[in-house]
Formats: C-alpha cells, sequence, structure tokens
C-alpha cells in the first residue's frame, strides 16, 4: 500500500509540476491592470440599497457612484455624479449640480430624477431597507420610511430640472456630504428595475451578472457563487480615464487561514484579515507585506444595568479599572490595537473623546467595597458573553482573570453562537456581554447615538434626559464643529460617569498587502476609492 | 427484486416527511432569525422583512405551504441572498461537490481496497500491521488537520499544488479529493481486510487451492467477489456522506460547494436554504442506501433468494 500511495503522489507530483511552472495570479495580474482582491465573504447581493456589509461595499463601490465620493488620503468628498454642490448659509439645504457626461452603463444619462426615484425606492418601507436611517436627516424621510407620510413630494428630495438636485435637511447635519457616498445612497436604474418586476420587491432579479445597468467605474462581468466575482473596467463612464485599473476579481474568504495562505501563494494582492497569531511574524519578518492601521470601531464589554449587582454605578466602574488594557494589548492582542478608555475612537474628524478614568486596582477595590462587596466577598458569580471565537475567548479570559486578581470576584466564560448571542443581547438576557461597533460614516454620533434611552442599539439599561437631549437636539442645530463638539464630549462624559459599558480597545484593520497594489492609502474608514488604485510591480 | 425495490422506495417517504417537518419546526425555534443583525433592526423594516417572505403567517399555514410548494419543486427564495432561489444555490453547488465526491470515491476505493486487500493476504504480519496502521492514522485523522498539513507540504513547501481553488489552476482538485478521500479510503481498507480474511478461510476457496488454480485467479476470480461485499454496501452510504459531509474541505479549499452553503445557511437562519439542502440530502442519502442495497442484493445470492419468496 505503501507503494501504491507513492504511486499516486507521484502522479500528483507530475501534475503539479506543469502547475508550478505558471506564473502567480497576482504577477499575471500586475501585468494585465486585474487587482485579485481578498474580500472576506459571499456578498448577500449586489442591489445597493438592500444589502449591509463590508464585502458588499468594496464591490458596490467599484459597479455604482453616488453624489460625490472620498479622497482616500483625507476622508473628505469629492465630486462624483455630482460636479459641485452649494450649501446655503443655514446648512440645511444643498443643491447638486450633476455632471451632464455622467451615463448608465446602458448609456443612458443619469439625471436628478434618477437619484430622486431611487431615493423614494430605498425609502419605500415595503422595501425594508435596514440602512434608511442613513436618509433621516432629509426633511421627513424618516416619516415616509416609517409610513406615517405616504407622499414622497413632502420629503425634502426635489429636482430642479433634469441635472440639478435640492435636498432639504431638518437641521445642520456637517456630516450629510459623508453620506452620500454610502452605498444605500446610490441611484439605480429605474427602467431595469421595473423590467425584473416590482421595484420595492427584494426577490427581483436586477441585480444580477446581465441583468444589472450601474453607473460606476466598473460593470459586473461574472459573478460565481461562494468562487468569485469579477468586475471589469467601463468604457461609458464619465471620469473612465482616471480608471488604471481594467479589472477586479473579488474572493470570498470566509476562512481567514485559507486566506493568508492564498495571500501567501500569490492568488491575492490584498486579504480582507490577517490571522492574530500570523501577525507577529508578518510584522518582524515581513513588514513591508502587513498593514496594520486604526479603524473606526471600538471593542468594548456591555453591562446590563438593571440587574444587581451590575445596577451600582461603583460596581460597573470598578470592573472598568481593574481591567489593565496596555497588558491586554500588548499580550493577547499581539500589540496591534490601542486601549480604549471611550465608546467614540479617537481622531475622529477632530472630535477626541473624554477619558474619565485609568488603569487603577486600587481605587476599584475601593469601589467594590463601597458597593457592598469588600474584597469581593459576597459578590455573585457572572457570566461574560461572548459569540464564539477564538479571539473573543482569548479576552474573555484575561479579563476574568484580571477581576479576579484585583477584585477578588468570580466571572465565568459562556459564549454562545452568533444569532443566539444577538438574541441574549437584544432581549437583554445577559449581565456582562462582549461588543463590537464600527461607525458608519465619521462623526461622533455614529456612535453615541447608539445610547439613547431605549435606543434600540442601546440594550443596557442605560437612560439619561440630559444625553438624550444633546444626542438628538442640541448637537444636531450646533451651528459650529467647535460647539458641536464640545456637546458630544459633555454627552460621552455622561456616558462614561455612568459606564453601561466598558470600554476595551479601539479596533484595526490588518491586512496583507502585495507591494506591487498602490493607491490604497490607509485611513479610518478602511475606505477604498478605485480611481487611486493601481497595479505596479517593482523590478 | 421488484418488489424489494418498490418496498424500500415506499420506506423513504415517511423518511423524508419526517426530516421536512422536524427541520421546519426546530429552525424556527432556534433563536435567533434570519433577519437579526448586530445593528438593531426598526419594528418597520422587521414587518416589511417578514411579509416579502410570508413570515407574518401563521406557522402551521407556512409548513402546508411550504410542503405544497414542495409537490411542485419549489424550494423557494433564498434569506440571505436577495434574487436567489433555492434550487438555483443548491444546483450551482451540486455539480461542484458531486465532483469533488466522485473523485474522493475514487481515491477511497482505489487505496482502500488495494491496501485491505494486500493486508488480508498474510495476517499478522508487517504487510498487515503497516498498512493497517496507516489506516488507523486516517480514521483518527480529522480532515480539517489533514488538509492544511498537506497544503503545507505539497503546497507551501514543494510549491507543486495550489493551496486552494476548484478548476481555477491545473492541479487544484488533488488535495481535496485527497484530503476528502483519506478518512475513506482508511474505512474502505480495513472492511475489506475483514471481508477478504473471512472469504479467505472459506470451503469454496480451499476447493479452488485443490483444483490447482494460480494463487492470483484465487484472488483476483474467487476471494474478492465475495470479499468486498461489506465494501460494496458501505460505497452508497460512503458517498451520500462525502457529499454532505464535504463542507470542511470545501472551506479548506475556498471549493463553492454545497457544503459551504449549507453549513452558512444554518448560521445565517436561512429557513428555506436549510430545509431546502436538508431535503435536497436527506432524498440522496436515502437513494443512495437503496442503491446499494439493491447492489448488494444482486450480488448475493442468498439476499436475492430471499425477496424472490
Amino acid at each position: 500500500m505503501n507503494f501504491k500511495i507513492l504511486s499516486v503522489l507521484l502522479v500528483a507530483a507530475l501534475l503539479a509540476a506543469c502547475g508550478g511552472s505558471q506564473e502567480s495570479r497576482v504577477v499575471q495580474g500586475n501585468r494585465d491592470g486585474v487587482l485579485h482582491f481578498g474580500n472576506g465573504a459571499e456578498p448577500q447581493g449586489l442591489d445597493p440599497h438592500i444589502v449591509t456589509g463590508v464585502p458588499e461595499h468594496h464591490i458596490l463601490q467599484a459597479l455604482f457612484e453616488g453624489l460625490v465620493l472620498k479622497n482616500p488620503n483625507t476622508l473628505e468628498v469629492e465630486p462624483a455624479v455630482a460636479s459641485s454642490w452649494e450649501v446655503s448659509e443655514d446648512g440645511r439645504t444643498y443643491v447638486f449640480n450633476l455632471r451632464e457626461d455622467a451615463r448608465w452603463s446602458n448609456g443612458d444619462p443619469i439625471t436628478a430624477e434618477d437619484f430622486r426615484w431611487s431615493w423614494e425606492r430605498a425609502l419605500n418601507p415595503a422595501l425594508g431597507s435596514l440602512y434608511n436611517y442613513m436618509f433621516f436627516p432629509i426633511v421627513n424621510a424618516e416619516a415616509f420610511a416609517t409610513g406615517q407620510i405616504t407622499d414622497f413630494s413632502q420629503v425634502g428630495v426635489s429636482v430642479l430640472d433634469e441635472y440639478t438636485l435640492q435636498v432639504n435637511l431638518t437641521d445642520p447635519t456637517p456630516y450629510f456630504l459623508q453620506l452620500l457616498d454610502h452605498y444605500s445612497m446610490f441611484p439605480v436604474h429605474r427602467a431595469t428595475l421595473e423590467t425584473f418586476g416590482d421595484p420595492s420587491n427584494r426577490l427581483t432579479r436586477w441585480a444580477r451578472e446581465g441583468n444589472m445597468v450601474s453607473n460606476g467605474p466598473f460593470e459586473l462581468a461574472e459573478w460565481v457563487v461562494n468562487s468569485h466575482i469579477r468586475v471589469n473596467k467601463s468604457e461609458i463612464y464619465w471620469d473612465k480615464d482616471a480608471i488604471r485599473l481594467n479589472a477586479i476579481v473579488f474572493y470570498p474568504t470566509e476562512n481567514i487561514v485559507t486566506e493568508e495562505r492564498m495571500f501567501r501563494d500569490g492568488q491575492l494582492h490584498r486579504t480582507q484579515e490577517v490571522p492574530l497569531d500570523k501577525i507577529p511574524g508578518y510584522l518582524r519578518d515581513e513588514p513591508h507585506l502587513i498593514r496594520v492601521d486604526p479603524w473606526l470601531g471600538t471593542y468594548f464589554y456591555m453591562v446590563n444595568t438593571t440587574r444587581p449587582p451590575f445596577n451600582d454605578v461603583r460596581v460597573r466602574k470598578a470592573l472598568a479599572m481593574s481591567i489593565d488594557r496596555d497588558l491586554l494589548v500588548s499580550t493577547v492582542m499581539e500589540g496591534i490595537v490601542e486601549p480604549a478608555y471611550a465608546l467614540v475612537p479617537p481622531a475622529t474628524l477632530g472630535y477626541n473623546p473624554p477619558q474619565l478614568f485609568e488603569y487603577d486596582p486600587e481605587q476599584a477595590k475601593v469601589l467594590l467595597a463601597e458597593a457592598g462587596y469588600p474584597n469581593g466577598s459576597g459578590f455573585p458569580a457572572f457570566d461574560i458573553l461572548y459569540n464564539t471565537q477564538e479571539s473573543h475567548r482569548k479576552v474573555a479570559e484575561a479579563l476574568q482573570q484580571m477581576w479576579n486578581r484585583s477584585l477578588n470576584i468570580g466571572a465565568r466564560l459562556l459564549n454562545q453562537e452568533w444569532q443566539v448571542y444577538l438574541d441574549s443581547q437584544s432581549s437583554m438576557n445577559y449581565q456582562v456581554s462582549r461588543r463590537g461597533w464600527i461607525g458608519d460614516y465619521v462623526d461622533p454620533h455614529s456612535f453615541l447615538g447608539m445610547y439613547i434611552s431605549n435606543g434600540g442599539n442601546n440594550n443596557t439599561g442605560f437612560t439619561s434626559e440630559r444625553y438624550d437631549q444633546i444626542v438628538m437636539q442640541e448637537a444636531p442645530a450646533a451651528t459650529t464643529r467647535e460647539e458641536r463638539y464640545e456637546l458630544f464630549y459633555e454627552a460621552e462624559s455622561i456616558l462614561m460617569e455612568q459606564m453601561p459599558i466598558i470600554p476595551i480597545y479601539t479596533y484595526s484593520t490588518k491586512h496583507l498587502v502585495h507591494p506591487s497594489l498602490k493607491g490604497v492609502p490607509s485611513n479610518i474608514m478602511d475606505y477604498y476609492n478605485y480611481k487611486y488604485v493601481y497595479l505596479e510591480a517593482d523590478e | 427484486m421488484w418488489r424489494f425495490i418498490g418496498f424500500r422506495a415506499l420506506q423513504a417517504i415517511p423518511v423524508i416527511l419526517v426530516v421536512i417537518t422536524v427541520t421546519f419546526f426546530l429552525v424556527r425555534a432556534a433563536p435567533g432569525g434570519p433577519f437579526a443583525s448586530e445593528k438593531a433592526v426598526s419594528e418597520q423594516v422587521r414587518a416589511a422583512l417578514e411579509a416579502q417572505y410570508n413570515l407574518d403567517q401563521p406557522m402551521l399555514q407556512q409548513y402546508f405551504t411550504y410542503l405544497s410548494d414542495l409537490m411542485r419543486g419549489d424550494l423557494g427564495p433564498t434569506f440571505r441572498y436577495p434574487g436567489r432561489d433555492v434550487s438555483e444555490m443548491i444546483m450551482q453547488g451540486l455539480p461542484v461537490t458531486a465532483e469533488l465526491g466522485l473523485y474522493a470515491l475514487l481515491v477511497a476505493v482505489v487505496i482502500g481496497i488495494l491496501a485491505g486487500v494486500f493486508a488480508s493476504l498474510k495476517p499478522n504480519t508487517l504487510q498487515d500491521y503497516i498498512p493497517m496502521s496507516f489506516s488507523m492514522v486516517g480514521i483518527c485523522m480529522p480532515s480539517f488537520l489533514l488538509g492544511p498539513l498537506l497544503v503545507l507540504v505539497f503546497s507551501i513547501w514543494l510549491g507543486w499544488l495550489p493551496v486552494s481553488g476548484w478548476g481555477n489552476t491545473p492541479g487544484d482538485k488533488i488535495l481535496p479529493s485527497l484530503t476528502l478521500g483519506a478518512m475513506y479510503a482508511a474505512y474502505i481498507s480495513r472492511l475489506s481486510r475483514s471481508g477478504m480474511l473471512e472469504v479467505l478461510s472459506q470451503d469454496y476457496l480451499r476447493t479452488a487451492r485443490a483444483k490447482g488454480l494460480p494463487e492470483h485467479v484465487v484472488i483476483m476470480k474467487h476471494a474478492l467477489r465475495g470479499g468486498l461485499l461489506p465494501v460494496i454496501s458501505y460505497l452508497g452510504p460512503a458517498f451520500a456522506g462525502l457529499l454532505s459531509g464535504s463542507f470542511v474541505v470545501e472551506t479548506i479549499f475556498q471549493i463553492p460547494g454545497l457544503g459551504r452553503f449549507y453549513v452558512q445557511a444554518a448560521f445565517n437562519r436561512d429557513y428555506t436554504m436549510i430545509l431546502g439542502t436538508t431535503v435536497f440530502l436527506a432524498t440522496l442519502i436515502v437513494t443512495f442506501n437503496l442503491l446499494s442495497d439493491i447492489l448488494a442484493a444482486w450480488l448475493n445470492p442468498r439476499l436475492r433468494y430471499q425477496f424472490r419468496k
């Protein structure tokens, strides 16, 4: 049998020999201008008003284009379908001038009416768009999305002429332009959608290969589920000369270990993730291949403030103060993230969050004693809930130890499968739970909006009238950025004073990037603008 | 014979009905749902989504609607991938998984039978111990370990074979087939060894040898036919197992097969996709069991005779 196995392997080796001499996909791609993009997961679909998620975002960004784009270096907006715009004195009225040479992939011109119709569709309650809240700064958008009004002409979107679109906002929303290149606000092609059925039906096939009409720098060429999606450069895109890639191939790489192997094998130009245990090796031996950058997201624990003993703010503070974040970050997290002491990540477009506490196990002990548990005696055992994943388990174990050592209290680890975990959180059936949040747009509101009383994402029992007032009324009405940030600072101070959440670290993005991939600067949104991307092999 | 086949086919119907019913209610009883997300979903949006998939109807009505759709061969739309039907997804993944399964079965049968027969010829000698120890290792070695090991050796160190893919680069089908087939090869080698040992001690073989037939004729013509019966009856379930159990290998090698859809569907609570795949695989397993029963009956005169009566 050994002989037989050997012969099978020999055949394998022979077959491989012909494969082995071939050049890798990356080398081929560099020559042909084809970017091989490890994309994390199979996209749910490519209808910009239905899908949610990062893999979908990467592809839609290539296929569609909104009114504006962002500069990947600064994250400031740049003209896209809108060649220019005017903002009124009070910051509530935007007039967008659309470029007349912008075209759908079938040659139709892109008009202001295309945007009006697309936005009406995105807000149609029957469609059930999960991202409809991106439109809510617009007058009456929320009322339309929730069915309180049914006449879209009451919503603050109006067509002034074929190439001029006016948008009226309820409050001056400084980040409104930032929202416009989110895929939920992309235009879709009315005639195409109507060909394939009712546009408010999620189940039609308009966004499939061969059916889709889009308006971005690339067109959908091939889609093999769970294998790859290929988009080819559009020859009709208004700024096609700025596009230097001929095609992008997106691979669903949900197994990050395989993804790393594919990268090493020259199959990918970039990966969506890097396995945690491979990071130190890359940083040490091949630092030119790995990119670790701060991300607009926070990893934290939330505490159910409705249950004893966690209904006592002193207990929550004791927990927060007895976590040695520097130690956690340097050991468990391999030094690739930054410790966090507040909810909003630092340097969110100039906003810096308050730091109201630090690592102080002695003070933590005092607080716990004041709450009635001197040296942890009488403190009930409690569960740390997290969704089943190796890295979350490691963090939970570290905190379990730190709390035991500093406060002499016993935490148990409780892991649940993703869906069960979500259910436990939303029904508040937990004591302490791991949670992560990635901002939708670069503004503190994207984080602080979560903790308004009874907000859908609150799930901690935290309520504060003053906090609600700032986040929902005062900050939106603020006229200058300084005033606005001061208000947010106050709100976040209230939040951290009450501590329904225990910040742990600021997320970072981790990618392996082949040296030939250029024009992908680091930014906290992990944002790609394909106009800037090109491939250039170093000789 | 026909009575036997008809009888077994009739038995299959209640089995599949039970599978459908249990799966239908179990997935709906599981916490979470197809629309659960880390970001809260507003009431209106949830209601709109449920209406699009008829989840707003009473559970029993949903059940009977599903059954009647199924009768017409309609497995419904997927929840996870709007605009795609379950049957479309299955038909996309099945050819890939079937091809992988077939190659793996080939690996299993060739290696397994050769090793088993070889071992049985000189029982309790090194010729027996060495292949059987390998097969023990093969049975114990999970594919999530074997796969990466093979990749490490043949792709990363030697650079002979691609690390992943299916039909994209030449040779990328070899490692997945080996990985998936290895465990089955190990089983088959043990089955064929014990089958052969039993047969080799039978009178008719002694007769064959006494007639002066050369040893290779005795083994190839007389012993194999009886000795491989257990292997034949194992092939049906093995192939069904290969089809339904290829998830790990598909994930390791980034293969767009049915197994990945199936497991992802369970994590996503994609009700229709879970049901559709389960029903499909259940039917497949029942069919393959039936086929291997028929094959075994055809090869084994005693069984055939039983049903002739």
